[in-house]
This record gives structure tokens, sequence and C-alpha cells, in this order.
């Protein structure tokens, strides 16, 4: 039988209205490519509905931050912010690394070390995101005065959670330790984070 | 609709007539709300509710379309532009006192009709699809309030933003990229505002489709009532209009004496005060509570602090939700024949001193401080919401012997049911 159309080698025995012998028919055809493409089609459009909605290009653009840590002192901290979000600078106390670094790796929930949460040879600089772990309020500890918790570092007001003096979570809902921003030491007083 | 005796809308005169030919919206109403809608005559207060709940719905859609014309979704100025609508604005803040006190009624009228659909187990056959609607209206509700309460840009409103996104971001694998987002950013900021502005002008919508939904599976079966015996003949029914249009305006009226008393003298009571001062993100308030309609919810949230095989933080975050999912299958871990609590002993015991006291306790909590004895009463009195109905209501409906029902609403009302006995009128229910 003759095809009226150019697909003829895809299905040689079929016109339209004829059943082939395993019975698919051109319109089955029709119908299955037309419904795929306006499915395939409808899915496509979707992409820029969904994305739309992920961090623009200016909230993307703010994404590194200079800190001069020349004028902080030993047992001192200050707020920063980074990608609008608090970062904890703390110069610790010798006495805070001693603390850090006496507790059992092993009874931590989050288990990591002092050194390996510091850039090397600055083991008394600690840079933390002051975000929650849990659901991302500003832990107390930083400011003067503050609250610092059962453990001497971080206490996070919402709902109770502890952070020790290296910002491992000790006590309390949240999961993990304040999280370190990626930075690197740009001379011995700065850092840049991002 | 539901019922051979119910009364067939006729058009009065030509306009009517040509209406109810081309597009019969009348008739759709008079069967709905009028006299063509047949109630059972005993129903009580209890069943007010539902009224009073599209009312405030209706005006929170008002007084909300008021507020947006007002109102400007930017960090840099969204706070100064609620204080415009406080000062400025002619009006202005009798529609913002009505519209916040007006999401706290909802949500006080709602857990009443809630609270009577428990009581008097309204979720079961044939009204399980009233009942499911009613649960997804209730959780469109808590998304729309809580976006409606980040826009103000308070510290509440901000520290609501982070905490309740924050949720997401509990999700194993996909939490952190959901969280950012939802949020447009690493933070709650410009783009979080904006689109919450946007979704918090549009679900009020969505909720009102869902309430079209939830009356037109209502009509089906029609309304039930306090002595759960299904309606049998005309005697057990009244209309709906005159009867219960003026005993619902009447409950609308006293319903509205104590809405008025908030707005006009207690305008600040239910809110917190710390939403007054502009959004910080660098300083979170001392005490982060939500809204107190999400009291419970936020109790049973905080109340997992231990890592058990999964981190603490999803735990809550599984609890919080499956705490109102678990409402989805009422219908069928309670058990039991009868309906309503009047005729179920110990159904009516454990509703009265476990449920009730236990909600009591978690609204309390939610809304404390986090830390003990309050975290460890949340996790008993959470403890016991799940126990409640996933344990104890399937066991106790199957075991229980119920008080003998009534033959009839009418026999409930007037102590006998002469006709429903002699034969009279007593054709079962078409359905």
């Amino acid at each position: 039988m003759a095809s009226t159309t150019g697909n003829a080698e895809a299905t040689p025995q079929v016109s339209d209205g004829v059943e082939s012998e395993d019975g698919v028919r051109r319109r089955d055809f029709i119908n299955i490519a037309a419904v795929s493409a306006a499915g395939v089609g409808g899915l496509v459009t979707l992409i820029p509905l969904i994305s739309q909605m992920a961090p623009s290009a200016d909230v993307l653009a703010e994404s590194t931050t200079e800190l001069d840590l020349s004028s902080l002192e030993v047992g001192q901290s200050i707020k920063a912010v980074f990608r609008k979000q608090p970062v904890f600078v703390r110069r610790l106390t010798q006495a805070e690394i001693e603390e850090a670094q006496a507790v059992p790796i092993g009874s931590l929930r989050d288990p990591q070390t002092l050194d390996e949460r510091t850039q090397p040879g600055h083991l008394d600089v600690l840079v933390v995101m002051g975000v929650c772990t849990h659901l991302g309020c500003v832990p107390l500890g930083a400011a003067a005065g503050e609250n610092k918790g059962e453990f001497g570092g971080y206490f996070c007001p919402c709902h109770g959670s502890h952070y020790d003096t290296a910002a491992r979570i000790r006590k309390g809902p949240a999961p993990s330790n304040l999280v370190v921003p990626e930075y690197e030491f740009t001379s011995d007083t700065t850092i840049v984070i991002g | 609709m539901s019922f051979p005796w119910a009364k067939e809308y006729t058009p009065q005169n030509g306009l009517m007539k040509f209406l109810d030919e081309k597009l019969p919206l009348p008739r759709l109403v008079y069967n709905a709300v009028g006299a063509g809608y047949p109630v059972p005559r005993n129903l009580s207060y209890f069943w007010n509710f539902g009224v009073l709940a599209g009312f405030f719905l209706v005006l929170q859609i008002v007084t909300g379309v008021v507020l947006a014309m007002h109102y400007a979704a930017n960090t840099q100025v969204a706070f100064a532009s609620v204080e415009h609508i406080m000062r400025d604005i002619n009006w202005g803040w009798l529609m913002r006192y009505a519209h916040a006190n007006g999401a706290s009624f909802f949500f006080v009228v709602i857990y009443i009709h809630i609270f009577r659909g428990l009581f008097y187990a309204s979720y079961k056959p044939p009204r399980e699809m009233i009942w499911l609607i009613g649960v997804v209206i209730f959780l469109l509700m808590m998304a729309t309030a809580f976006m409606g309460y980040v826009l103000p840009w308070g510290q509440m409103s901000f520290w609501g933003a982070q905490v309740i996104t924050g949720l997401f971001s509990a999700i194993p694998l996909v939490g952190e990229p959901l969280q950012v987002w939802i949020l447009g950013g690493f933070a709650p900021d410009n783009a979080a505002l904006n689109r919450f502005f946007s979704l918090h002008f549009l679900l009020p919508f969505v909720i009102a489709g869902c309430v079209i939904l939830h009356i037109w599976a209502l009509h089906i079966p029609g309304s039930s009532n306090p002595s759960g015996v299904e309606v049998k003949s005309e005697s057990d029914t009244l209309p709906f209009h005159p009867y219960y249009t003026a005993k619902d305006g009447f409950g609308l009226g006293v319903a509205l004496l104590v809405f008025m008393t908030f707005v006009f003298f207690l305008p600040n009571q239910l809110g917190h005060p710390d939403n007054y001062i502009e959004a910080n993100p660098l300083s979170t308030p001392a005490h982060i509570v939500p809204e107190w309609y999400f009291y419970p919810f936020y109790a049973i949230l905080r109340a997992f602090t231990y890592d058990f095989i999964l981190p603490a933080k999803l735990w809550g975050v599984l609890a919080m939700f499956s705490a109102i999912l678990v409402w989805f299958f009422l219908p069928w871990l309670d058990k039991g024949p009868v309906r309503s609590g009047h005729y179920r002993p110990l159904f009516r015991k454990f509703f009265w001193f476990g449920l009730i006291p236990v909600m009591a306790v978690l609204f309390f909590c939610g809304g404390a401080p986090a830390e003990e004895p309050y975290v460890m009463i949340s996790q008993i009195a959470t403890a016991y919401y799940f126990l409640h109905f996933l344990v104890i209501l399937p066991i106790i409906s199957s075991i229980e012997r119920p008080d003998p029902l009534p033959f009839s609403i009418t026999e409930a009302v007037l102590g006998s049911d002469k006709k429903a006995v002699l034969g009279e009128n007593a054709e079962p229910v078409a359905t």
C-alpha cells in the first residue's frame, strides 16, 4: 500500500484508518506524537517558572567579604555579614583552645577537631557562620555579655542549642556544628570569606 | 439536592426565569443556603462555625485587598508602609487591625469547627471527603497566615520566615537547596518578601475554591447533627432558610461583638511586640514564637532533642507535619459504628480527659521558652497526641459498647417520634 507522507520507511504498511499487523494505526502514531510534544513542551515551560525562584544574579554577586582582624583582641568576637548572613570571628583564649582540644572527639554529635575548624597556624581564629544549624536563628555569645551557653561558646535562644568554644554542637536540637565558611588569610590579619 | 422533600426553586419573575434558563445561579444559591436545603432540626451552636469561618474568609479577603492597595513589598519600605497604613491612610488602622485580628479569629473559629468534627466524628462515612478537603483548607490557611505574618517585615516576621523555611533544610539531600530556592537567597530578603506577598494574595482564592468543594461535598449527604443519627424523614429537618440563616445570623452577631472588642480595645493583644521592631538579620529576638495559633505544632517541632536513627531536627519537622497529616487518616482510624460523642462513653472520656488537655498543654508549651521543664512536658504531650490518634482511638472505637441511639433526630429532640414509628413519612433517605 502506498504511503502518502515521507515516513514510509518507519511504517510502510500503514495508511490512515487501516491497521497494520501489530494493530498500530497511523492515527495512533500522530496521537502519541502530538501528546508527547505537548507534554514535553509543557514540562519545559516549567523550567523558567521554577528557576525564576532561585537566587538572582545580584544576590549571588554579593558572595565575598573581606575582614580586617588586626584590632580583634584575644577573647573578643566580631560579627560580620557574608551573603546577608552573620559571620562570627572569635580570637580564642588559650583556655578556650585547651577546653576545645580536651573534648574526646568520639563523644561529639558532629565529630571535628579544633584544628579541622581553623586554618593552619591560626588555631586561635575561629570563623563560623552565625546561623544555628537547627532552624537558622543567630546564636548568642558573639557580643560581650551575651549568654554563651553551657559550653562557653554560643547559645541559640530559639530552641536551646549549646555550642562549645570551637562552635561545635554539644546539646540541643541542632544536628551539626556551626558551619565554617570557605575563607583564606590574605595577610596575617586579613581574611577573605567566600 | 439531597432529600426528596427539599423545596424546589421556582423563579418568581421574568428576570429570574431568564436567569434560571441561562445560568441557574439563583437556583444554586437556593439549594445551597436557601429554603431548598433541608438541615437536621437539632443542630447546636457548634454547627454555626462553618458559616463563621466563611464570614472570616470573606473579611480577610476584603480587608486584605484594601491593605494591598497601600502596602509595598520591598524590604526597604515594607515596615514603613505598614506604619503609613496605620497613621496616614483613612481608616487604615481599622483595616489593618481587622485583618490582623481577623486571622486570629479565623483560626479560633476553625479550631472550634475542627473540634466539633472530632467530638461528633463528622469525618465518618459518608462525610469523609468533606473532612479531607477541610484538612487541606486548614493546611492552606496555615501557609497563608505564615506568609502574611512575614509581610510587615518586623523582627518576628523575619525570624519566623527564617525558622519556618529552615524546616525544609531538615529534609535529607535536597533540603538546603530547597530552602535557598524557596527564599530566593541564602537568608530571607527582598526576593522572599516579594514572593510571599504574591502567594499571600493568591492562596485565599485557592482556599475559597476549596471551600466551594467542601460545601459541595457537604450537600451530597447533608449536614451531620449532634445525635449522629442520619436524617430519616421530613420531620427530622428544617429548611436552611429562614431557620438556620436566622440562627447563624445571631451567632455571627455574637462573634462580631467579641471580634470588634479585640479590634477596637485590644488590637495588639494577640500579636507580638517584637514585630514593631524592623527586621534585623544580625540579631535574633531572645524568644522567638510564632503566632498563637501555631503553638501546638511549634511545641511538637521543638519536642525532639535527641538523634534516633534520623537527626533530631528531621524528627521534629516530620512530627510537626504528621500531627496534621494524621487527620487525613481519621475516617479510617476511628472504627466505631456510632458518630456522636454523646453516645460513646469511652471515646468521650479519652476525648475530654486525654486529647483536649494534651492539646491545651501543647498550646501552652508552644509559647513557652525552649527550656526545661517545658521541653519534657512537650515531649510527653507529643507522645500522647500521636498515641491518641494512632493507638487509643482505633482500640477504644473497636471495643467500645455505645449507648443506645435515639430512633431518629425527631425522637432525640421530642423524646418520641410517633410518625416515624408508625411508618408515616418514614421513607428511607434517597441519596
